[in-house]
């Protein structure tokens, strides 16, 4: 496999905590000029590959070679020295210091970091800002600028397009494509095969820490990607068949009118009907996240209205917004969960929302229902006694149960397959139909322009805290959606 | 290494009760003799008001807050109790002295929980004001009678059939009552939740000031309770009655395998860990060494057990 051009050769690397294998064997050959993808679903070992690349962890076994010299990285500095830099899952940036002291911190070149920033269109970014105050994107660029001031040899991208926005995301791709060009190397990690396919070489494939093939994701190859990391013949897309079927009908379950909320959210109406699947569709920034804010009662409203099932509803808390039957789904699941708490405890935590609650529990009513929950969802409880110990998915998936045990009537999912590989992805997307069957309304914004053909039955597009157009699932293809959340008013949308 | 780790994690509470069965063997082979059941019985009786104490910054701890305001409160239940006896009759003083940990207990809540202050800026205030308020009063009531009342003394220090400490009849039910609370409980779950995640409560549609509020309150009215048994075990109350009480109270709680970061842990270690700092105490009350030197070794004996335990577990 070694020849001139490899640059990076990784060969049965091992890694064990305690008793938990995250890497077997994982094999990764990466050749000078390459844009690499790294692909494997949730938990399949990616990120400890990562880490064991830029000597956050070191291996147990194996071997890592850069251009055939065997080298052991005992931390990042030493991985940097070597020429392999990563921006990982999560910004790493110090939230109360600003972004000059935390490019001191890493040591890296204020103009330079500022070069690439201004290439990516914030030119005008202030550096006495405090990290803390920026939204997410802008520090997933800042990380990304921070790492190319390291000129890497072998640049590794961890997801980073999974909070950016589609005009953002077109800057790492132009980077990736400029590190090929030059010679050098990128390691990508993304679940959007369409980003994969579009930009990659080739596909490395893990599967439960072993490396199960590698792949061109550009002939075809993103159904191939997909059968290696699921381990089985690749199932149909869950949903484009069901999505056009059910012609939603009945009263709205959910109206809103007029509703605006702070700088962002300036007039939004639209109505939701039980057993339909509502999109939400916009860039970074248009007022969706007030939105579903103020429909889970996490913020005022500054005007407007909500009408759950004909009735107004003011909420203060999302205790009201519960009782009116309005349940949230965030985005980070980190925000949702108690990390050391049990499966269990996790899925039964609104059962004990109410005062009347606080008495004795009744434990085997609230197991029954906590089982059914898991068993509707799927959920792998092996590492069930503390919910940190889960994979990314299956800990979105616990966060979605404890509504299924708790009862609701409109399921509000924001961005609810941000980071999860793409089999659990279409667990989840099968599952919102299957809720919506079963008669529960749905309000489903998604960062994955492509996926709201798959799961919803219309879609609306925000555009400045309004919604500029309103859709049937069946007309909303990438393009139209584009156009439309860009705030250009699309031909295809008017002619509709 | 993380084999032996994860093994002493899962089972902190029986490591820590290997070193408590440990340190009595210690007491026996160096002072023989002195292991018998009338020692055994000092010793439960001693406990029972570290195990009240350690009980309030139990629940406080799981929630990620802590009380330095427990020594305060027990000192001035007592000296409302001793002090009001001779005027309004036991039933009454007592209630008095309960009253007081209900009110600082609510005092911090509301604090903690409404007006989101630290809880440690906001016990170690209440706790001074208390201290203040206490010597105001005992200034006030300068030579008037101080009584403790019988049945408190008997509480405090009598053994039924001379054998069974008086106190663990109180201790023993409120132990349940915590033990089976924190488990069975709706509350007990929601103690955990908060300290977990305050944010993902939130979420879920609890309004978690209600229950930072009761948490406080009962610990408010475990450190009242606390005092009272202890002026029963001292037959005198002054005005620095619980003051040493205070971080072995926090301590038993903290190697019992209670995370100060909230979220995990349970009483039946802060049992353990109670019984354990009594008959440390009364080790180095053996040895003879000088106050300071027992300081010191006490000191330094928790702080290498809280790490331990801590590095361990995380």
């Amino acid at each position: 496999m070694a020849d001139a051009a490899t640059l990076l050769e990784v060969r049965d690397i091992a890694r064990r905590f305690g008793s938990v294998v995250a890497l077997r064997a994982a094999t990764l050959t990466v050749r000078a000029g390459e844009v690499h993808a790294l692909m494997g679903a949730n938990g399949a070992g990616k990120s400890t590959l990562v880490k064991m690349l830029t000597g956050v962890i070191r291996p147990d076994a194996g071997s890592i070679q850069i251009r055939g010299t065997p080298r052991q990285f005992r931390s990042p500095a030493e991985a940097r020295g070597a020429g392999l830099v990563s921006v990982y899952q999560d910004p790493a940036l110090v939230p109360d210091l600003t972004i000059a002291q935390n490019l001191r911190l890493a040591r890296a070149a204020p103009e330079v970091v500022r070069r690439w920033l201004a290439q990516f269109g914030f030119a005008a970014l202030d550096f006495a800002t405090v990290v803390r105050t920026l939204p997410l994107p802008t520090l997933r660029l800042i990380d990304l600028a921070r790492a190319l001031a390291a000129e890497p040899d072998i640049l590794l991208l961890d997801e980073i397009t999974a909070a950016l926005p589609a005009d953002l995301a077109q800057h790492v791709f132009a980077v990736a494509r400029q590190w090929r060009a030059q010679g050098r190397s990128v390691i990508f990690i993304s679940h959007r095969l369409a980003e994969i396919s579009a930009l990659c070489d080739r596909a490395t494939v893990l599967r439960d820490g072993v490396t199960v093939g590698v792949v061109d994701p550009a002939q075809g190859g993103e159904e191939r990607i997909v059968a290696l990391m699921l381990g089985a013949p690749p199932e149909q897309p869950a949903a484009a068949g069901i999505a056009a079927a059910a012609a939603p009908a009945g009263p709205p379950a959910l109206r809103v009118e007029g509703l605006r909320s702070g700088e962002k959210l300036r007039d939004v109406s639209f109505s939701l009907a039980a057993g339909e699947v509502l999109g939400v569709a916009a860039l970074e920034g248009q007022g969706q996240e007030e939105l579903f804010d103020c429909l889970a009662g996490l913020r005022r409203p500054d005007g407007g209205s909500i009408l759950a099932d004909g009735m107004a509803q003011r909420f203060r808390h999302p205790a009201d917004a519960i009782r009116a039957g309005m349940v949230l789904v965030p985005a980070d699941r980190v925000q949702a969960l108690l990390p050391q708490r049990s499966v269990q405890e996790n899925i039964a935590l609104p059962l004990v929302r109410r005062l009347a609650d606080w008495g004795a529990l009744p434990i085997r009513a609230e197991r029954a229902r906590v089982a059914d929950a898991v068993r509707r969802l799927n959920i792998d409880t092996r590492a069930a006694a503390e919910v940190r110990r889960l994979s990314g998915g299956n800990q979105q998936k616990v966060v979605i149960a404890r509504w299924l045990a708790a009862g609701f009537r409109t399921l509000l999912c924001f961005d609810p397959t941000r980071g999860i590989d793409i089999g659990t992805k279409r667990q989840i997307y099968a599952l919102v139909r299957e809720l919506a069957a079963a008669g529960a309304a749905v309000l489903l914004f998604t960062s994955e322009l492509p996926e709201i053909a798959l799961a919803c039955d219309r879609v609306v597009v925000l555009f400045g805290g309004r919604v500029v157009q309103e859709l049937p699932a069946a007309q909303a293809d990438e393009a139209t959606l584009l156009r439309a959340a860009h705030g250009l008013a699309s031909r295809e949308g008017m002619a509709a | 290494m993380t084999r032996l780790a994860g093994f002493l994690r899962d089972r902190s509470i029986l490591v820590l009760a290997l070193l408590l069965a440990a340190l009595v063997g210690v007491i026996a082979v160096i002072r023989p003799g002195t292991v018998t059941p009338d020692w055994l019985a000092n010793t439960l009786l001693f406990a029972a008001p570290l195990g009240l104490l350690a009980g309030g910054e139990t629940l406080l701890l799981l929630t990620g807050g802590i009380d330095l305001s427990i020594a305060a409160v027990a000192t001035g239940a007592a000296y409302l109790l001793s002090s009001n006896t001779a005027a309004i009759g036991t039933p009454a003083a007592l209630l008095l002295g309960l009253a007081l940990g209900a009110l600082i207990g609510l005092l911090n809540g509301v604090g903690v929980a409404v007006f989101r202050v630290q809880p440690l800026v906001m016990t170690l205030g209440t706790g001074l004001m208390t201290e203040g308020a206490m010597v105001v009063y005992s200034q006030k009531i300068i030579g008037e009678e101080q009584r403790i009342p019988a049945a408190i003394v008997t509480l405090g220090s009598g053994k039924l059939a001379g054998v069974v400490p008086v106190d663990l009849f109180l201790w023993l039910p409120v132990a349940a009552l915590l033990l089976l609370g924190l488990r069975r409980t709706g509350l007990g779950r929601l103690l955990y939740a908060v300290g977990d995640n305050q944010a993902a409560c939130r979420l879920a549609g609890i309004r978690v000031w209600r229950v930072l509020l009761a948490a406080y309150l009962a610990c408010g009215l475990l450190a009242a309770l606390a005092g009272i048994v202890l002026v029963g075990i001292t037959n005198a109350a002054d005005l620095s009655l619980a003051n040493v009480y205070l971080l072995p109270a926090i301590a038993a709680a903290i190697i019992g395998g209670t995370s100060i970061f909230g979220g995990r842990g349970g009483y039946g270690g802060t049992i353990v860990g109670a019984l354990f700092l009594t008959v440390l105490d009364s080790l180095l009350t053996l040895l003879d060494a000088p106050e300071p030197i027992k300081q010191i070794l006490y000191g330094s004996i928790i702080l290498l057990l809280a790490a331990t335990y801590t590095r361990l577990t995380d």
